[in-house]
């Protein structure tokens, strides 16, 4: 038998490639840039384009394009690029255009420590843009979930017309794990919507539906996409009965779907005196100190978000109800435990941090158990 | 003017170093070589901003430092933005009193292709328009090396790179490089000029010409990188000298937008083969099937070198 074994962002790549995304505008950043150089040999193959950009601006702002000419598409930064990107990303929300933003998060802030993880990006991914807006972002904890993850962002974002953000970090990208894309064949790809109303008919943003179908710019659709505040029919309206209705289904579009969008696996938590709470590669750290503390007779849980945002609290309200303690392990200085100590109460939640560019040990959540 | 300047290398010798030894810059790499010929040719006080990139990661791994001279990193696009801040900065000390009127101060960004041609293109654009005096200095090495060897505007069409791989889809990078010198001079600003280490008197005469002029100022060098360019690390010069007897890389200067002179013409101009033979970038170009793309290139060398001499001509 043999096995391959393939790093996190080359996964990505396959999961793209496998979602069907033939577009891919980018440019090159530490340690993102093997998801750019993949693409720039496997798009052409498959009658894709990639287009390396002057910068991530552009390169988001060229993805966004794509996508309204009608193919699935994507880009891939770390930390700097997506800052550059969020106003795109902005744009990218309010005017509903599905697309998927990876970021393969190095230590920040600004160049900060471009060959090092880091989980720094959570609450960027969440309002790094200006202005309330809904957005989706997954986590994935290793190399197939990069690729099972990737094909889900794709799935999301045409199934809300929103942009999906894949916020790996530096040690799920370059980790390299035995991987066969094969066994995943059932995986299902959702397509782009369609519509069966005649142009003259056609609203880019009808307020009957939750999610309006995009239907792409050569199709014969005459209609107008903007970064303004818009219309059913996507024009400029500073009319309160408009744009109420329009704040009300794009939030919609994602809370109502929570259930769906927001996945997780859990272990053990049902008599569990403390639960951990992780994602991404810290969560590989958490599996290990959950099993070495149940050795040692501590009731534990755990719950691996692959879905951080949007939060889904109603649920972790409920999972975590009947522990004393909650930890939450992140490479950042607590980002998600702010979300997490919105919900469950200051008093419950223990955080455990570090960034200084390693990862966080096994031991030091272990620790963290011992004395909740 | 030219001729009034002269690069002494038994003055040089004397000075002290700015950016000093044990970077971490591969042997070979051009840039720390072109960074001390600049450094050497300017007698003022300097204060230089440096865009991420090989030269900012290489002189500065932590706890060390390499500048021996005021150096701040901005981030990848924002060199030519900081250094104008530095600059409005000390005007107003000067203007406080704060500092002596007399006192001149050279102030410098450093940027490689990637942070000059691509990312950074309009912050530079708009430090000219602006006119701060200062120098810009692009360390040419035709593609973004510190993070892979990726494509940029200055990658020359048929190169390999990570992202334009040459195989049976494309034979390498299909566009031509972006007139980077070129759209510099057409801001009209008092100084810009395409140099290589290898002609460091050359160079040296072009830095100490450049800080003269009151305002701003845009130099393009030529820096190869043995890892990027599959070259061995002992033909750094050999391989920009020739670079410039092919016309591949012209030395030359343009004043106020519109004075061009070429300041080295080849006795013999050798094709421009001769230069991709010394790289492995551009190894997939003497494949039989892609003879038509040297061609084109050879004719592209060809037309923009009697464009320049044209441009010359014109000027005198």
């Amino acid at each position: 038998m043999t096995v391959t074994l393939m790093q996190g962002n080359a996964a990505c790549v396959e999961g793209a490639l496998r979602a069907g995304c033939r577009f891919f505008g980018g440019y090159p950043i530490t340690p993102s840039s093997e998801i750019a150089e993949l693409l720039s040999r496997r798009l052409p193959v498959v009658g894709g384009r990639f287009i390396q950009m002057e910068d991530e601006i552009a390169s988001l702002a060229a993805v966004i394009g794509a996508s309204v000419g009608g193919l699935k598409a994507m880009t891939a930064t770390s930390g700097p690029g997506f800052s550059l990107m969020q106003e795109n990303l902005g744009y990218a929300a309010a005017a509903e255009i599905p697309c998927v933003i990876v970021d393969v998060q190095r230590g920040g802030p600004s160049t900060g420590l471009p060959t090092a993880p880091s989980q720094g990006d959570v609450m960027q991914a969440r309002w790094g843009t200006h202005g309330d807006h809904p957005i989706i972002a997954l986590c994935p904890t290793s190399v197939a979930e990069t690729y099972t993850l990737t094909i889900e962002a794709f799935n999301l974002s045409e199934d809300y017309r929103t942009p999906v953000i894949l916020l790996m970090d530096e040690v799920i990208g370059h980790m390299r794990e035995a991987f066969d894309p094969d066994r995943y064949g059932d995986i299902e790809v959702v397509d782009r919507m369609t519509t069966d109303v005649p142009p003259e008919w056609y609203f880019p943003y009808d307020e009957t539906r939750a999610v309006p179908p995009l239907v792409s710019f050569g199709e014969g659709f005459r209609y107008h996409i903007t970064g303004l505040l818009h219309d059913q029919a996507g024009f400029p309206t500073y009319r309160q009965d408009e744009i109420e209705p329009w704040w009300q289904r794009v939030f919609a579009k994602i809370n109502d779907n929570l259930d769906r969008i927001f996945m997780y696996d859990e272990d053990g938590i049902e008599d569990a005196r403390t639960i951990v709470i992780a994602y991404g590669s810290t969560a590989r750290s958490a599996v290990h100190a959950v099993q070495l503390a149940r050795r040692r007779r501590y009731k534990v849980g755990l719950i691996t978000l692959k879905t951080i945002w949007p939060f889904h609290e109603a649920l972790i309200e409920e999972l975590a109800a009947g522990a004393h303690r909650v930890i939450v392990p992140e490479m950042n200085l607590g980002q998600l435990a702010l979300e997490i100590e919105r919900v469950l109460g200051r008093a419950k939640v223990r955080r455990v941090n570090r960034v200084d560019g390693e990862l966080i040990a096994p031991r030091q959540i272990l620790e963290a158990i011992e004395v909740a | 003017m030219t001729d009034r300047i002269r690069v002494n290398l038994r003055d040089i010798v004397n000075n002290e170093e700015r950016l000093v030894p044990g970077h971490r810059l591969c042997g070979g790499c051009g840039e720390p070589t072109i960074v001390r010929q600049i450094l050497h040719a300017i007698d003022t006080p300097v204060v230089l901003s440096t865009a991420t990139g090989c030269l900012e990661v290489s002189t500065s791994v932590f706890p060390y430092t390499s500048w021996n001279v005021p150096w701040i990193h901005s981030a990848f696009e924002n060199a030519a933005t900081t250094i104008s801040g530095a600059e409005a900065a000390y005007k107003a000390l000067k203007r406080r009193g704060n500092l002596p009127v007399d006192e001149e101060i050279t102030f410098i960004a450093f940027g490689g292709d990637g942070a000059s041609y691509d990312i950074g293109f309009q912050f530079i654009s708009g430090a000219l328009e602006r006119g701060h005096k200062f120098l810009y200095v692009c360390l040419n090495n035709e593609a973004y090396m510190n993070t892979g060897i990726q494509r940029s505007s200055a990658t020359p069409r048929g190169a390999h790179t990570t992202t334009s791989p040459a195989g049976e889809v494309i034979p390498g990078k299909v566009q031509w490089r972006k007139p980077f010198t070129r759209i510099m001079a057409a801001h009209d600003i008092p100084y810009v000029a395409q140099a290589a280490p290898h002609n460091y008197r050359d160079l040296m005469r072009k830095v100490k010409k450049a800080v003269a002029v009151d305002g701003p100022a845009v130099l393009n060098i030529l820096a190869p990188c043995p890892r990027g360019w599959r070259h061995a690390s002992d033909q750094t010069m050999a391989i920009t000298k020739l670079a410039a007897d092919t016309c591949y890389w012209p030395l030359y200067e343009v004043e106020n937008g519109h004075k061009f002179t070429v300041n080295y013409k080849p006795r013999e101009k050798q094709p421009v083969a001769e230069w991709f033979k010394t790289q492995g970038r551009f190894r997939h170009l003497f494949r039989p099937a892609n003879e038509w793309l040297l061609e084109e290139i050879q004719a592209k060398v060809d037309e923009e070198w009697a464009q320049l001499l044209h441009d010359e001509e014109c000027s005198s």
